[in-house]
């Protein structure tokens, strides 16, 4: 095996990293993939908590960067899924216990091990953000249809042109049809239109993701929810499977206008 | 020892420390400097850093390791200055400052014909994104967007082959001549001298634009109209 690895960010914090994360790794998880998260948040860790793994936690990334425990040992297995890993981040350090180098080295050692890798990074563009980006084949960049998520993702998009990283996959979350039909909301067009890059994925605006982020029950478990089922679908694009997109408002055939937008129509 | 000591030069400033290093290769003179923090470690932790590579032509990915390498010993690279277009430009695209200190404001000097004989361009073939800054001492022409975040100063005139919705400044010396121009000039700010306008409200139809000042000494936008 030789995992894919691939990093999730976004410049702004709160727009939904973790989430995406923990949706996305279970969405792999349960089409058979060996799956393993690491949790590059050091100091401010979620991603334990969003997967409901966090009375497991024993080791965690920085002990097994510093030589306290094997790769292995840190490597905490979900709870429903039996392919399913997490390394979570060390709460009580900060980001400038791992360097770029650490992580590309941990990765490495990751690699032969698993299918995918997807690494949580921290908001901001500072030493988190490069450390969670080092080792990645492939970068996601997480936005909500908001001005100033759309203006720290386009920074995050010309950060990663400028480290050579190749043109990262857009995923836009929380869109809320309907106030995008009453012009309260940036459209996916809007956005798109902005950063320029190949779309992977639109998430709508859904309570029960709040609600399974809660209770450590990550929502693409649930089959009925169209967040999940968003975020299922991205597992299978990134598996090179063509999927398209959600009818998010059946009335308005948002799924048309994108037809027209990708150039597929 | 005194060989080291040749490659590099370290002086204090007001914010941090200046680091010049000398002739010779890229790949002894990084060793060398990074030999220098790891014996000297107590000294560097913490520091911001500026670099004067002097002519050294360094690539995104040389750059961006040594900044790597530097902040694993808690120094913070914030400024590489260059003789080395090359290295400005890899500089910039790092998001690392390119002039040590600002050059202090300048008393309104009149503009001379002698600037105007900068009539060099700069071309940029990509999208400005947002956190990207161009200072040139020409034309600026981009073939691309500028997108709200990135800034653009030029002494001389911009054009802009595409949607200019970040901060763009003509005429930045005082040429009240200047000129932007634009397919959509929708900016969040335009100067152009010392003159300043807000934000042009986006277009419905977009359509191309120029901006100067007009005998008044305003800022205007003139759609462009096929004579």
């Amino acid at each position: 095996m030789s995992a894919k690895i691939i990093t999730i960010t976004s410049g702004k914090g709160g727009v939904g990293k973790t989430t995406a994360v923990a949706n996305i790794a279970v969405a792999l998880a349960s089409d058979g993939k060996k799956v393993c998260c690491i949790d590059g948040d050091i100091g401010l860790r979620n991603l334990d908590v969003v997967m409901g793994l966090e009375n497991r936690i024993v080791y965690d990334l920085v002990d097994v960067i510093e030589g306290r425990c094997r790769l292995r040992q840190a490597m905490i297995r979900d709870k429903r899924l039996p392919e399913l890993y997490l390394i979570p981040a060390a709460q009580t350090r900060d980001k400038s216990a791992v360097s770029p180098s650490d992580m590309v080295r941990l990765c490495d050692e990751l690699r032969p091990e698993v299918d995918w890798v997807l690494i949580d990074s921290p908001a901001g563009i500072e030493r988190g953000f490069r450390n969670a980006i080092a080792a990645a084949d492939e970068v996601l960049v997480i936005t909500n249809p908001e001005v100033s998520a759309v203006r720290d993702a386009d920074r995050v998009v010309g950060l990663l042109e400028a480290e050579e990283k190749g043109a990262p996959n857009l995923i836009i979350n929380r869109l809320n049809p309907s106030m995008v039909k009453n012009h309260d909301m940036l459209s996916a067009e809007d956005v798109l239109d902005l950063l320029a890059i190949p779309l992977i994925g639109i998430v709508p605006e859904d309570e029960s993701v709040i609600v399974g982020a809660n209770r450590g029950t990550p929502i693409a478990l649930d089959g009925k929810s169209k967040a999940g089922q968003a975020f299922r679908n991205i597992a299978l694009r990134l598996q090179g499977q063509q999927v398209p997109f959600l009818d998010l408002d059946a009335h308005d055939g948002l799924w048309a206008r994108l037809q027209r937008l990708t150039g597929r129509k | 020892m005194d060989k080291q000591n040749d490659a590099l030069q370290i002086k204090g400033l007001r914010d941090g420390l200046l680091i010049a290093l000398g002739p010779g290769e890229w790949k002894d003179l990084q060793n060398a400097l990074l030999h220098r923090i790891e014996a000297q470690q107590p000294f560097f932790q913490g520091a911001r850093v500026a670099l004067d590579v002097g002519p050294h032509a360094l690539r995104v990915n040389e750059l961006s390791a040594l900044r790597d390498r530097l902040s694993e010993h808690g120094i913070t690279l914030w400024a590489v200055v260059s003789e080395s277009a090359t290295t400005e430009k890899t500089a910039q695209l790092l998001g690392l400052a390119t002039r040590i200190s600002k050059p202090r404001p300048q008393e309104a000097q009149p503009y001379t014909s002698e600037a105007a004989d900068k009539e060099a361009a700069l071309f940029i073939g990509r999208t400005l994104r947002s956190g990207t800054r161009v200072e040139f001492p020409g034309h600026v022409f981009v073939f691309g967007d500028v997108n709200p975040g990135a800034e653009i100063v030029a002494e001389g005139n911009v054009f802009v082959w595409g949607r200019a919705r970040g901060m763009i400044h003509a005429g930045s010396k005082g040429n009240t001549q200047a000129v932007i121009g634009a397919l959509d000039l929708s900016p969040i700010q335009l100067r152009i001298a010392d003159q300043v306008s807000a934000t042009l409200q986006p277009q419905q139809n977009p359509r191309p634009e120029l901006a100067s000042l007009s005998e008044e000494g305003k800022l205007q936008a003139i759609p462009w109209q096929p004579t």
